[in-house]
């Protein structure tokens, strides 16, 4: 049984630069992996999801972007696509709970919809999250509305989450009747329960590892159900516990790696040997930095999964790749 | 996703051996940062780029380079990492300079440094304070609607990040107590938001909602058309009378303040475009980065603010040797065939992984090189281990500046 089963809304941060995008993606595709629909959206205007898969950039509709692979031959899941920007979730919002057709296009003559989206505090971060609620919640309107079985939101980053998440909570403060309020309690309700869980993606790095512990310490304060901690772009592995050490206090036998280069046909003269030494020690350095910060992520109290560093980058392939990685690692 | 090759791997690899493999692609003019900060006519020097690249650690590092140099700098940060911010001794946050102990030789000719992290909300709060009476501020700052707007704004950051540019630096014209300002940009979603904060609050001020919003404060106004009443009753509709009134009360109130807002955002905005400014945009060696980057130099040009280069931070460092990926790759293969594990064949997998990270890398940069030859580079090489003191800002400073 998967670590998330129970749940239907999976929200994946991190901090900048640590592939949360990727990782996003390939939990999309590992849960389709399982046979089951998936809402891949993004919300931050990058169209980050349209260029992994390599399609179009997406619009502000669900598209099918994507198979999973089973394994057992079971009919394999979809995952569609959609990019959420405030401007059209605001213009659906008013038609589908309001009827205000004519009425949301004065509000764009008189600048209302400019400034609920750019301006106004925090009205963009309600009507982004507004929309995943919508996408996520059961008995969605609309003739052709599609129920998925989960949603995977490529959410803002670790920094900024735990307002983007709550930014209902406040609405409801400011609120206190209406419309508004209502709306609002139900978002806060779903991404309270344990229907939804918050993945935070880090590197085995100090500042990312920092970030995440800061992160998951604001987020439990908030009440907001934690999911995991993927690790992403963790080093190879080619040296063993005591080469590193060898490396990094510089006591590696250069004659025998001479020697062996020679044997697999390499003309191993001392810079290059020289060079993979010194290749050898920042790499033992790094190495050792990581397990450091591993030892750390693993005291934060959460499940962990780990997706190596290609060096390639990431590309549509390397996604099925870590889908598997992450099905096998139990995270769907 | 990657684009045809011109050179095969093999020659790119033995082309870019040795120290000069750190150096950008050949295309690319370099960027000598210590020429940047050692001319007294630059005054302020805006660090921007994606999240996640180094935005912080690279303002440090030039700030605190410029200051043992000699020049008196004031950098001004968003949202250091704790043990960097420690190390400065900024992680209290009385948002005002504070001087940072432990700068080297600067003070023999004059040189200092002073950092500071903003606090977004308290800068609102003085902003108000300076230009309303008493009570009247006291009317604004309770305000509910005030209160979220300076506290979760999603663009209050940008605005605020700017008032202080502007605040320090009129401050130093009087006083004369720095030279230079060094600023770290937030990390916002576009990451250019600041540029269009004066923009926007200047559309806004000057828009029909701002007037549909004063309307009733103002009584009855000649205004009052089909449109305003379809408009007033759907923002009713939606938000509620409260949340309608709290926000006319806010504007209202604020209505006087504004003029001031707008034209100190209009300043900050041209002390941006003034010569004694450099931009600099950092970005990592990855497509995301360069792409935000390519961006960045685009909007920059487009809003004729003075770019001085481009700073790749976090480069992979280049293998020694001559020995290709291939190359190492068939040799491991050769040891391993023969059931070895021995300590070489690892060596080879790792100097294959890095030569063909490397590769990758320079590729990009060649790419971006290629659109954007004007923009004059430097490349920071990735340190073995992560910066969090004046020791590890002092080694990037060194590695800005080529050494």
């Amino acid at each position: 049984m998967p670590d998330w089963s129970r749940v239907s809304l999976h929200v994946v941060t991190g901090k900048g630069g640590t592939g949360k995008t990727t990782v996003a993606a390939s939990l999309a595709l590992a849960l389709a992996s399982e046979g089951k629909d998936v809402l891949l959206c993004e919300v931050e205007g990058r169209q980050g999801i349209a260029r992994l898969f390599d399609v179009d950039p997406l619009p502000y509709e669900e598209r099918r972007i994507a198979v999973g692979l089973t394994e057992d031959g079971t009919a394999p899941g979809t995952v569609y696509g959609l990019h959420i920007d405030p401007e059209s979730a605001l213009l659906e919002y008013l038609a589908m709970y309001y009827r205000l057709g004519r009425a949301g296009r004065a509000l764009d003559r008189f600048g209302v919809i400019e400034f609920a989206t750019t301006l106004a505090p925090g009205v963009r971060d309600v009507l982004l999250t507004g929309k995943v609620f919508e996408a996520a919640k059961d008995g969605r309107r609309g003739k052709h509305a599609r129920q998925y079985d989960a949603v995977v939101l490529d959410a803002p980053p670790t920094g900024r989450i735990a307002q983007f998440l709550g930014v209902n909570n406040e609405l409801a403060g400011l609120a206190r009747v209406g419309p508004i309020k209502t709306q609002a309690d139900m978002v806060m309700k779903l991404f309270r329960s344990r229907r939804t869980a918050i993945h935070l993606v880090t590197v085995l790095e100090e500042m990312p590892v920092q970030e995440t512990a800061d992160g998951i310490e604001e987020l439990r304060a908030a009440g907001l159900p934690l999911g995991g901690v993927v690790v992403n772009l963790v080093r190879p592995r080619d040296l063993g516990a005591e080469q590193l050490a060898d490396a990094q206090a510089g006591d590696i036998d250069r004659t025998l790696v001479a020697a062996d280069l020679k044997g697999a046909g390499i003309e191993a003269d001392d810079a290059l040997v020289e060079g993979l030494m010194s290749e050898a020690h920042d790499h033992a350095v790094r190495r050792a930095l990581e397990d450091s910060q591993r030892t750390i992520v693993a005291g934060l109290g959460v499940p962990g999964y780990e997706l190596p560093r290609l060096p390639g980058g990431a590309d549509l392939g390397a996604l099925y790749e870590f889908a598997s990685l992450l099905k096998d690692q139990g995270m769907a | 996703m990657t684009a045809p090759r011109k050179t095969s791997p093999r020659t790119r690899n033995r082309a870019r051996v040795g120290p000069l493999a750190a150096v950008p692609a050949s295309r690319a003019t370099p960027l000598d940062t210590d020429a940047l900060i050692d001319d007294p006519h630059t005054g302020i020097i805006v660090c921007c780029g994606s999240g996640g690249v180094g935005k912080t650690t690279i303002s440090a590092a030039l700030a605190l380079r410029a200051a043992e140099r000699g020049r008196r700098v004031v950098v001004l940060t968003i949202d250091p990492a704790r043990r960097l911010a420690q190390s400065m001794g900024i992680e209290q946050l009385d948002n005002s300079p504070r001087p940072v102990t432990g700068v080297q030789g600067g003070s023999d000719h004059g040189g200092s440094l002073d950092a500071m992290m903003l606090d977004m909300k308290r800068t609102f709060d003085e902003v108000v304070e300076s230009q309303a009476t008493p009570a009247k501020a006291q009317q604004i700052l309770t305000n509910p609607f005030y209160i979220a707007l300076s506290s979760s704004f999603a663009g209050t950051q940008e605005y605020m990040a700017m008032e202080k540019l502007g605040q320090i630096h009129a401050q130093a014209q009087v006083d004369d107590s720095f030279d230079l300002i060094v600023v770290d940009t937030p990390p916002s979603r576009s990451a250019l938001d600041f540029l269009d904060a004066p923009e926007r609050l200047s559309s806004f001020l000057d828009g029909r909602f701002m007037r549909l919003l004063l309307a009733p404060a103002k009584g009855p106004a000649k205004l009052m058309s089909a449109g305003v009443g379809l408009v007033t009753n759907a923002m009713t509709k939606v938000l509620g009378a409260q949340v309608l009134r709290d926000m006319q009360t806010f504007v209202a109130a604020f209505d006087t303040l504004f003029g001031g807002f707008r034209a100190r955002a209009q300043k900050t905005f041209e002390l941006l475009q003034a010569d004694g400014t450099a931009f600099l945009v950092v970005a990592a060696p990855e497509p995301d980065a360069l792409r935000e980057a390519a961006y960045f130099v685009e909007r920059l040009s487009e809003d004729r603010m003075p770019l001085a280069g481009m700073i790749v931070n976090r480069a992979s460092p280049a293998p020694v040797g001559a020995l290709s990926a291939d190359e190492a790759m068939a040799a491991y293969a050769r040891l391993e065939q023969r059931g070895h594990g021995s300590v070489a064949a690892g060596l080879l997998r790792l100097h294959a992984d890095r030569s063909r990270l490397v590769e990758r890398e320079t590729n990009l940069r060649d790419r971006f090189a290629a659109a954007h030859p004007r923009v004059p580079t430097t490349v920071v090489p990735a340190l073995a281990s992560d910066v969090h003191d004046l020791a590890g800002l002092r080694q990037v400073g060194e590695l800005l500046a080529g050494g």
